[in-house]
């Protein structure tokens, strides 16, 4: 394999784990912005998903079915979510907010493991996400070519909500300022909750995803993403969208990179030597790459 | 069409408004004066129900909106330009519009608002797709204004739209006020301008330390000794 051949490999790799992380880390900004709530029961939403996808199977659901059924269960736990749990809460403290959002991944998990066995069960994925292509030395996994196209749309898709529908742009206006916003008469209930839906819905993309590259699930599942979607959003600049999405790149980058350099005696520690970077990276830029400079808005 | 009701207000244990009674009939500019402290963003974010009294009630058209949301006051038409401008920065100028139009749906009605919003301050039309954030001082100030305005306001709430801006453009903004009063919007101002405030406003009221101690027309509280001692004898900066 030549080196521009690698440098593609890799890339391809990075792009595709930093897409996961990004549509992660947007659930959690859009919600950070507008409320300072750090919501890590985030994560859960893709065990939701992927369990009701993977039972929907073995009923005998065409895939395609089953994933929509599985996005659409994620969308509404996190809708739940916010209008059962954090909506009780509007002006409480963000240390009340934070703790109830563990509260709530406390209880999600364990009603996981109640229902469904603490074990993990097999993500049987189609085969077209299974597939490779070889391009020369290339392999090009299907799977991390569809991530990536998804994680394009949905971005796009994204950005032309926030600038172009009065709904988006009211979400930009309480991320900035929520009380200004209520003065106006923006519905702030609504705005939170579309922004939970939408987070939800991405989370629920993600959670399909990310089973099939895993192979597999189970309840505590979402730990691991929604870490790495917080570190991307602290390094990107918390509750900045775009700064979510760079951050995410980051570190689907910085692994990717580290996979490859580290002597394999090492590798079983590359979160650390990747946090460890990450920490330098804040110390330079405490308010992460997008994040400014300005006190903390009221 | 607005009637405060002896209300009381506070924070923790902290009374911020204690027995306030205040008065808005259709069409009049009313003043509302004191010192730093003295309660009048209280009483202001009190009728915007983002504060609620302890005691009291705030009536419109004699309807109590002890049980509004600060949404639905927005609806019946009490709008706040609140102190501080806190106009949306990283919006443009026109999205900072669109959401003060934001609950509107009559889509002519709302351009034609606009057009009027960049008539009474034409820098803001010059500047209607640059962001909040790199205004000056005082174009954000006209926004802060143009945003509420374009809320439809039966009642338009000013809370210090002249804080912190140079002398020129207070006068700007007093003309402004004098225009909308001139139109009939009916107006709450919040100032610590007292001269200027009172020179506009048909009546007012003196809070301090959360009370009314003084309520008249203008042009008796321009004359009043206190006032006078307070507020008129030396430079409004020079008492804050």
């Amino acid at each position: 394999m030549s080196a521009l051949e690698l440098l593609l490999q890799q890339l391809i790799n990075a792009v595709s784990i930093g897409s996961l992380y990004a549509l992660m880390a947007i659930g959690l900004a859009m919600v950070f912005g507008i409320l300072r709530l750090i919501n890590f029961a985030h994560g859960d939403l893709i065990m939701v998903g992927s369990y009701v996808a993977l039972l929907l199977m073995t009923l005998g659901l065409p895939f395609f079915a089953a994933a929509a059924a599985g996005v659409a269960a994620s969308t509404l736990a996190g809708l739940a979510m916010e209008r059962i749990a954090y909506r009780p809460l509007r002006g409480a403290h963000e240390i009340s907010m934070l703790l109830t959002s563990f509260s709530v991944t406390i209880f999600l998990e364990n009603l996981a493991i109640i229902l469904f066995r603490p074990t993990s069960r097999a993500f049987p994925a189609p085969a077209f996400l299974r597939s490779v292509i070889h391009m020369g030395q290339l392999r090009l996994a299907s799977l991390d070519l569809i991530a990536i196209a998804i994680a394009a749309v949905l971005l796009l898709a994204l950005t032309l909500f926030v600038r172009r529908t009065n709904i988006g742009i009211a979400m930009r206006a309480a991320s900035q300022d929520l009380l200004a916003a209520r003065l106006m008469g923006i519905n702030v209930n609504r705005v939170i909750a579309t922004a939970f839906a939408i987070g939800s819905l991405m989370a629920g993309v993600v959670g399909l995803l990310w089973s099939a590259r895993v192979g597999k699930i189970d309840p505590l599942m979402g730990f691991n993403p929604v870490l790495k979607a917080f570190v991307a959003s602290v390094i990107g600049g918390l509750g900045s969208l775009p700064g979510a999405v760079i951050g995410a790149y980051v570190l689907g980058g910085l692994e990717i990179l580290l996979q490859g350099l580290l002597p394999s005696a090492l590798t079983p520690y590359r979160d650390a030597f990747v946090f460890a970077i990450l920490i330098a990276l804040l110390l330079f830029r405490p308010n992460g790459i997008l994040g400014s400079s300005e006190k903390e808005k009221i | 069409m607005l009637k405060l009701e002896s209300v009381d207000v506070s924070y923790g244990h902290v009374d911020a408004l204690r027995g306030v009674s205040i008065e808005v009939r259709d069409g009049e500019l009313v003043a509302l004066l004191g010192a730093n402290g003295a309660g009048k963003t209280t009483a202001l974010m009190t009728i915007s129900g983002v504060v609620r009294p302890r005691a009291g009630s705030v009536l419109y058209d004699g309807v109590d909106l002890a049980k509004a949301s600060p949404f639905d006051i927005v609806a019946l038409g009490l709008i706040q330009c609140p102190e501080g401008r806190r106009i949306f920065g990283g919006l443009s100028v026109l999205e900072n519009l669109k959401m003060g139009a934001v609950r509107r749906a009559d889509t002519s009605g709302v351009r034609r608002d606009r057009d009027w919003v960049f008539s009474l301050f034409p820098v803001l039309g010059q500047r209607r797709n640059q962001s909040g954030a790199t205004l000056s001082g005082g174009e954000q100030q006209m926004l802060a204004i143009g945003r509420a305005l374009m809320a439809e306001p039966r009642l338009l709430m000013l809370d210090e739209p002249s804080l912190g801006l140079a002398p020129i453009l207070v006068q700007a903004i007093f003309r402004v006020i004098r225009e909308l009063h001139g139109r009939g919007v009916t107006i709450l101002l919040v100032e610590q301008n007292v001269r200027q405030a009172l020179a506009v406003a048909d009546r007012g009221y003196v809070l301090s330390t959360g009370r009314v101690i003084l309520e008249g027309t203008g042009a008796e509280l321009r004359s009043n000794s206190e006032i006078e001692q307070a507020y008129l004898s030396t430079a409004p900066e020079a008492k804050r």
